[in-house]
């Protein structure tokens, strides 16, 4: 089920989106001044925005050059093949890659229009903001009631009443009724999937406003995914998301918008580094791709 | 490995042989080295089983209440080890009380904060392993200079005891612990991390907690050696007539394997009865301590 986005939030050219500016008098595209490439649609109600951002691991470049917004209660999916930087980049919109070692990003990531990488800006206060589930279910070495707990514990969220957050954000996840009658127990004793629901549970319970997953059902089995896909389409109403994905029928199935990305070899030194190819709503991506190479992944002809 | 299977196998000649030379376990000089290998260790078995049973047929027979409840005596029939028993309980615990956190407080440092580029820290890092080969009597004149530093008079006392077994066991603990804390995955802190938790929080309420069993384990076996350790405590002058019981950390001493040094040097063949007869209850208590590691390790550790 691909959703046709262009109805609700229209997809505008930088050109038409002066010319509405214009006519209004107010700008209808909150953040980006910069120019956006031509197979890169801007989007009117960005959260999450990057502007020429670059990511190094030591000297090594493995992301260059991406502008890329985020629409607000969208589903956003970032493909490619491995290795063009999706992790990276992802890892970038909650300041998760400044605990690698030796990680620097430069360029701008704005969250609701502030500039995250400010120095006045706390890592710690993003990822209250911008939560994130990973490819591996990980899950603490605690019970399945204090695995929820922990975050609004640490984060000393105010809490009338700790079993209705953890009810609720059970609930959120799909989980609920499968683990109600067990709170108490280690969530080691889960399966993969329940984990994994575990983990989106944990990361709803501090109410952040973006999502991001990282190929959250790369581990999983088919019925688990689907589970996790339903509960994506859910949480679209409230919260932002952001998802890598290995395979594009998840993009296709889940997401409203589509970034691609590819791996280009530098001349010079031959490594190789993360692009943004093409980015537009996921019909218009699987759809009437713009760029060859986008064509080219999509068909399976590539990748 | 016997020469006929070796004979056959050079016959067959595997698929892809090219007539390399015999490589690996199969080879002479490493069938030469395994022997040696196995030889080595045999003899030293040997030594030890016999050593453990000359002990035990020696001490047996002065096995008794009194070795536990007397005070040490001139006369082998009523000399116990009662202060030696109980100064070595207050030493190891004393030692335990101040190396632990310290020791567990480094490594953390070391393994969750410090910056591993930095040259200091990489100094600091590189000294912690060198400190662990340093000989233990070594440990006893630093204790003993540092006393002396302080004004003691009188050097052998619980604290001062405590503190050259404690630095001798320090890197034994911060390794140990560096361990523990190095074996819990990575993905435990991120997702910590990724929920807000700073990164205190998420070493104390995440890390800290899962990596228990090994600082546990690893504390027990490093107090199993400062328990049997006797040469930094004879520099502190522990070899003394202490026929009172040790009552808190400014308390003269005396410990176990002082005791059997004590013991075993006396000429009458009683005495070495005795001194058996200690050795017997260290042994116990060291075999009692390293099996509760052992325990802990197997049943508390995280299986990730
Ligand atoms: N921690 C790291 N240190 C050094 N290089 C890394 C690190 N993580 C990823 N890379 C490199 O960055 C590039 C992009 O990796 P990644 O973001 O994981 O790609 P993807 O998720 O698209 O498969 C790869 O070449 C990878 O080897
Ligand atoms: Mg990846």
């Amino acid at each position: 089920m691909i959703k046709d986005t262009d109805t609700d939030v229209p997809v505008l050219k930088p050109e038409e989106e002066a010319r509405l500016h214009e006519q209004h008098g107010v700008p209808v595209h909150v953040a980006p001044t910069q120019k956006r490439g031509k197979n890169n649609d801007r989007v009117t109600d960005a959260i999450l925005t990057c502007e020429d951002v670059n990511v190094f691991y030591g000297d090594f470049r493995a992301v260059t050059g991406v502008d890329l917004d985020f629409a607000r209660n969208q589903i956003t999916a970032l493909i490619g093949p491995s290795g063009c930087g999706k992790s990276t980049l992802i890892r970038v919109l909650n300041r998760m890659n400044d605990l690698i070692d030796g990680a620097r990003v430069e360029g701008k990531v704005t969250f609701r229009g502030v500039d995250m990488y400010a120095k006045n800006v706390d890592a710690i206060e993003v990822r209250r903001r911008i939560g994130m589930v990973f490819q591996k279910p990980n899950p603490f070495p605690k019970s399945i009631y204090d695995n929820i707990a922990y975050g609004p514990r640490v984060i000393g969220m105010k809490v009338a009443n700790m079993d209705d957050l953890v009810e609720e954000a059970l609930t959120g996840a799909a989980l609920w009724t499968e683990v109600k009658d067990k709170l108490k127990q280690s969530a080691f004793g889960l399966s993969g999937g329940q984990q994994q629901r575990l983990c989106i549970a944990r990361t709803i319970a501090v109410k952040p406003d973006v999502i991001l997953m990282d190929e959250p059902c790369s581990a999983l089995d088919p019925i688990a995914t689907t589970r996790i896909e339903d509960l994506m389409a859910e949480l679209r109403r409230n919260y932002t998301i952001v998802i890598v994905t290995h395979n594009m029928q998840q993009a296709a199935r889940v997401a409203d918008r589509t970034a691609f990305f590819t791996a280009l070899a530098d001349e010079g030194t031959g490594d190789r580094t993360g692009v943004l190819v093409e980015y537009g709503t996921t019909t218009q991506i699987f759809e009437s791709p713009r760029d060859q190479r986008t064509e080219d992944y999509i068909s399976g002809r590539f990748g | 490995m016997t020469t006929g299977q070796r004979s056959v196998l050079d016959s067959v000649k595997p698929l892809g042989y090219r007539g390399k030379k015999l490589s690996g376990e199969k080879s002479p000089a490493s069938l030469v080295f395994l022997i040696l290998i196995w030889a080595a260790l045999a003899v030293s078995f040997i030594f030890l089983l016999v050593l453990i049973i000359t002990t035990f047929v020696e001490g047996f027979a002065v096995m008794r209440p009194g070795l536990f409840t007397n005070y040490p005596s001139s006369s082998p029939r009523d000399a116990g080890a009662r202060p030696a028993i109980l100064g070595s309980v207050w030493v190891v615990a004393v030692t335990a009380l101040l190396t632990i956190p310290l020791g567990v407080a480094a490594a953390i440092h070391l393994e969750e904060f410090a910056d591993k580029h930095n040259k200091f820290n990489r100094m600091v890092e590189l000294n912690v392993q060198n400190l662990a080969a340093v000989p233990s009597i070594i440990y006893g004149l630093l204790a003993l200079a540092f006393l002396s530093m302080l004004g003691f008079q009188n050097k052998n006392v619980v604290i001062g005891g405590a503190m050259a077994l404690g630095l001798l066991i320090m890197p034994v603990i911060i390794i140990a612990t560096r361990e523990a804390i190095r074996s819990v995955p990575q993905e435990i802190r991120e997702g910590s991390m990724a929920l807000g938790a700073t990164k205190w929080q998420t070493v104390w309420r995440q890390v800290l907690p899962s990596a228990v069993p090994g600082i546990a384990t690893g504390s027990i076996l490093a107090l199993s050696r400062a328990l049997g350790e006797a040469a930094p405590l004879l520099v502190l002058g522990g070899l003394v007539f202490v026929s009172f019981d040790p009552d808190g950390i400014m308390s003269q001493f005396t410990t176990m394997p002082i005791q059997i040094f004590n013991w075993s040097s006396r000429p009458q063949a009683q005495f070495h009865e005795l001194a058996a007869a200690a050795s017997i209850v260290l042994l116990v208590l060291l075999v009692l301590m390293n099996a509760l590691a052992i325990y802990i390790r197997n049943h508390y550790q995280k299986r990730w």
